[in-house]
C-alpha cells in the first residue's frame, strides 16, 4: 500500500514505531495529487512549501517523542475555513484574492495537534450548492466516475478524501454538504450537533444551521479528528460549553439492546431502488448487531427543503452583504457612485446561485411578506425539531438513506434550481433540528457508485453516533475498493 | 394569474435591495426561477402553525456575557492589507456626497 492509501491511525502507528516519516507521507500526497488531480480538480489552492516545512518539523517532533494526535498527518481544508496568509476564496470571485490576517479556530486546533495542511478544496460558491458546480473555480470530479459530481458543497474535500489526495479532510454542512458528498464519494462524513464546533473563522452563509466536521476514510479516523475539533470557544459565542468526551471510547461498545428509528418518511417514492436496497441491507446488519429497527414517523419532512430554502437564503442574504468592495474582495472598476460600486461589484463578483439564494432571502424578508415565508418556515421548523425530539424519545439512533441517488451527472441538474435543491431532502432536516448526523459507506451499485446509510442522533450524542456506526462498519464487511483513477 | 408569485417589476425592486443588477435576458431567466421556488414554498400552508412559537436557534442558549476587557486585535495595517483600495489608514470608497 501507499502511503497516502492508508488512515490516520495506521500512519500514526508506523509514524511512532519509526517505520516511516511525516516527510514520506507529505511526498507520497503530493505524487497522488500530481496524478490523479489534474481529473479530479479537488483543490483551488495547494500548500506544498508549508507542508514541506510542517513534515520536517513533525518528524523532529517524532524523534524528541513530542508527538501529538496528529503530528505528519496530511490534511485539506475547504476553502471556507480561513488560514492566516493564505487564500480562502469560497469558491467565489468576489473573494478570489482574499488572505485572511487569522485562522478558523478549527485550523488552529488542527495546527496545534500537529496536522500538516495540505491544500484548501473546491466547494460550491458560498457553500451553496449540491454538487460543486457552482465554484468559480470550475467543476470537482467524482473520483468513481469522472463525468458525475462529487456532491456539495465540500465536494472537494469529499473527492480529495476518496482519491486519497490527503489522508483526512474538513468540510461544512449548512443543508447536508458534508455527509451528501461523503456518500457519493464513498467516504465517512460527520456534521456535528449545532455549537459543538467553533465557527469562528468559518465563512458565514446561514449561521443557524452552520457546522464544521470531518471527512474521513473509516470511523476510527473520525472519531480521532472529532476529539481534536470539538470544544467551547470563547470567540464563538454560540458554541456551547458542554464537556466533549474521548469519542475513540464508543467505538468498540456495540449496539445491542438498541432501539433504531427508521422513519417512514425517507423511504418515499423517487428514491433510486439501487440505493434503498443498500440501505435495507444495512438496516439488516444493524439487527444483525442486536440493534432493533422499529419504523417511526418524522411528519414534517415532505416540508423541510421549503423551510430550507427560506431560512438558508434570508440568513445569507444578511451574511453576504458584508460584500461590497470597500472592507476586502473583488472591487468592479465600473461604479461612478457608491450605490452603481456596490451594484456593479456584487453583480459581477457573485455567481448565478448566490444571487438566486441572495434574492429569495431578500425577498422573504422584505416588508409584506416577512409573515408568509420566514416566520412561517421558522415556525415549521420548530414543528421538524419536535418530530425529532419525538422519535429520540424512544430510539437511541434514527437510520436512514443519505441522498435519494446516487452521484448525478454533471449538468444534469445545473439547469433546474428546484431539482438541484431536492437531491438534499433527506440531510437538510438535521440542520434545521441542529442534531448530529454521520453518512458512511454501505456498498455500491452495480455502475460502482458508492451509496451512503445516515445515523441521526439526538443533540450532543456524537458518541451514539460513532459506537452506532463503528459497529455497523465493522460489520457490514463492506468490499474495500478504490476509484478507478 | 394564479401561478404568478412575483412579477419582473418585484424582482427589479428585490434586487435593488440587495444591491444586485440584472441584464434583461438574466433578469427573464430569474423572474422564472424565482417563481417556481416561491411556488414550491405555497405547500408550507398546508401546515397548521397556530400557537407555535418560530424556532430562530438550535440550541436554546442564554446570552454569551464575556468580561468587558481590552483584548489584542487587529493592526489597522492587517485590517486594511485586503481593502481594494485604502489611504491614510482609511479605506476609500467612491464619492458620496456631491
Amino acid at each position: 500500500m501507499e502511503l497516502h492509501e492508508l488512515t490516520i491511525h495506521e500512519l500514526r502507528d508506523r509514524l511512532l514505531a519509526g517505520e516511516i516519516t511525516a516527510a514520506g507521507i507529505t511526498a507520497s500526497v503530493f505524487a497522488r495529487i500530481g496524478a490523479v488531480d489534474g481529473r479530479v480538480h479537488a483543490y483551488v489552492s495547494l500548500m506544498r512549501e508549508q507542508a514541506e516545512a510542517e513534515a520536517e518539523r513533525a518528524d523532529a517532533a517524532i524523534q524528541r517523542g513530542d508527538a501529538k494526535p496528529l503530528t505528519g498527518i496530511p490534511i485539506a481544508l475547504k476553502d471556507v475555513c480561513c488560514t492566516k496568509g493564505v487564500r480562502t476564496t469560497c469558491g467565489s470571485r468576489i473573494l478570489e484574492n482574499f488572505i485572511p490576517p487569522y485562522d478558523a479556530t478549527v485550523v488552529e486546533r488542527l495546527r496545534e495537534a500537529g496536522a500538516i495542511f495540505i491544500g484548501k478544496t473546491n466547494m460550491d460558491e458560498f457553500a451553496m450548492g449540491s454538487s460543486t458546480e457552482t465554484s468559480y473555480f470550475g467543476v470537482t470530479r467524482n473520483p468513481w466516475d469522472l463525468d458525475r459530481i462529487p456532491g456539495g458543497s465540500s465536494g472537494g474535500s469529499a473527492a480529495a478524501v476518496a482519491a486519497d489526495e490527503c489522508i483526512a479532510a474538513i468540510g461544512s454542512d449548512t443543508g447536508g454538504s458534508i455527509r451528501q458528498p461523503a456518500a457519493l464519494c464513498g467516504v465517512v462524513g460527520l456534521k456535528p450537533t449545532y455549537g459543538r464546533v467553533s465557527r469562528f473563522g468559518l465563512i458565514a452563509f446561514a449561521s443557524s444551521l452552520d457546522q464544521i466536521g470531518p471527512f474521513t476514510k473509516d470511523m476510527e479516523d473520525c472519531a480521532i479528528l472529532m476529539n481534536v475539533i470539538a470544544g467551547y470557544d470563547p470567540r464563538e459565542s454560540t458554541s456551547v460549553p458542554e464537556e466533549v468526551p474521548d469519542y475513540r471510547s464508543f467505538l468498540d461498545r456495540g449496539i445491542d439492546g438498541w432501539t433504531v428509528g427508521v422513519p417512514k418518511e425517507y423511504f418515499i417514492a423517487g428514491i433510486d431502488p439501487e440505493v434503498e436496497a443498500a440501505v435495507r441491507r444495512a438496516i439488516r446488519v444493524v439487527e444483525g448487531l442486536g440493534g432493533r429497527c422499529v419504523e417511526v414517523s418524522l411528519p414534517h419532512t415532505r416540508y423541510c427543503v421549503a423551510v430550507y430554502y427560506i431560512i438558508a437564503p434570508a440568513e445569507a442574504c444578511s451574511n453576504l452583504a458584508r460584500y461590497d468592495g470597500v472592507k476586502y474582495g473583488f472591487r468592479s472598476a465600473e461604479g461612478r457612485d457608491l450605490l452603481e460600486m456596490y451594484k456593479k461589484t456584487r453583480a459581477a463578483g457573485f455567481g448565478a446561485e448566490v444571487k438566486r439564494r441572495i434574492m429569495i432571502g431578500t425577498y422573504a424578508l422584505s416588508s409584506g411578506y416577512y409573515d408568509a415565508y420566514y416566520k412561517k418556515a421558522s415556525q415549521v421548523r420548530a414543528l421538524i425539531r419536535r418530530d425529532f425530539d419525538e422519535a429520540f424519545g424512544t430510539c437511541d439512533v434514527l437510520m436512514t438513506p443519505t441522498t435519494p441517488t446516487p452521484a448525478f451527472r454533471i449538468g444534469e441538474k445545473t439547469e433546474d434550481p428546484m431539482q438541484m435543491y431536492l437531491s438534499d431532502i433527506f440531510t437538510i432536516s438535521t440542520n434545521l433540528a441542529g442534531i448530529p448526523g454521520i453518512s458512511v459507506p454501505c456498498g455500491f451499485t452495480e455502475a460502482g457508485l458508492p451509496v451512503g446509510v445516515q445515523f441521526l442522533a439526538g443533540h450532543f450524542q456524537e458518541g451514539r453516533l460513532l459506537q452506532c456506526a463503528s459497529a455497523y462498519e465493522k460489520n457490514a464487511q463492506i468490499e474495500k475498493r478504490r476509484p478507478p483513477l | 394569474m394564479e401561478n404568478i408569485r412575483i412579477s419582473k417589476d418585484e424582482v427589479a425592486h428585490v434586487a435593488h435591495l440587495a444591491r444586485l443588477e440584472f441584464g434583461e435576458t438574466e433578469m427573464e431567466k430569474f423572474t422564472a426561477q424565482l417563481n417556481d421556488i416561491l411556488l414550491y414554498m405555497d405547500k408550507l400552508n398546508e401546515v397548521d402553525t397556530s400557537g407555535v412559537a418560530p424556532m430562530t436557534h438550535a440550541i436554546a442558549q442564554k446570552n454569551a456575557f464575556r468580561e468587558d476587557a481590552v483584548d489584542p486585535s487587529l493592526p489597522p495595517e492587517d485590517a486594511l492589507a485586503n481593502a481594494p483600495a485604502a489611504r491614510g489608514g482609511c479605506l476609500q470608497v467612491p464619492k458620496v456626497i456631491d
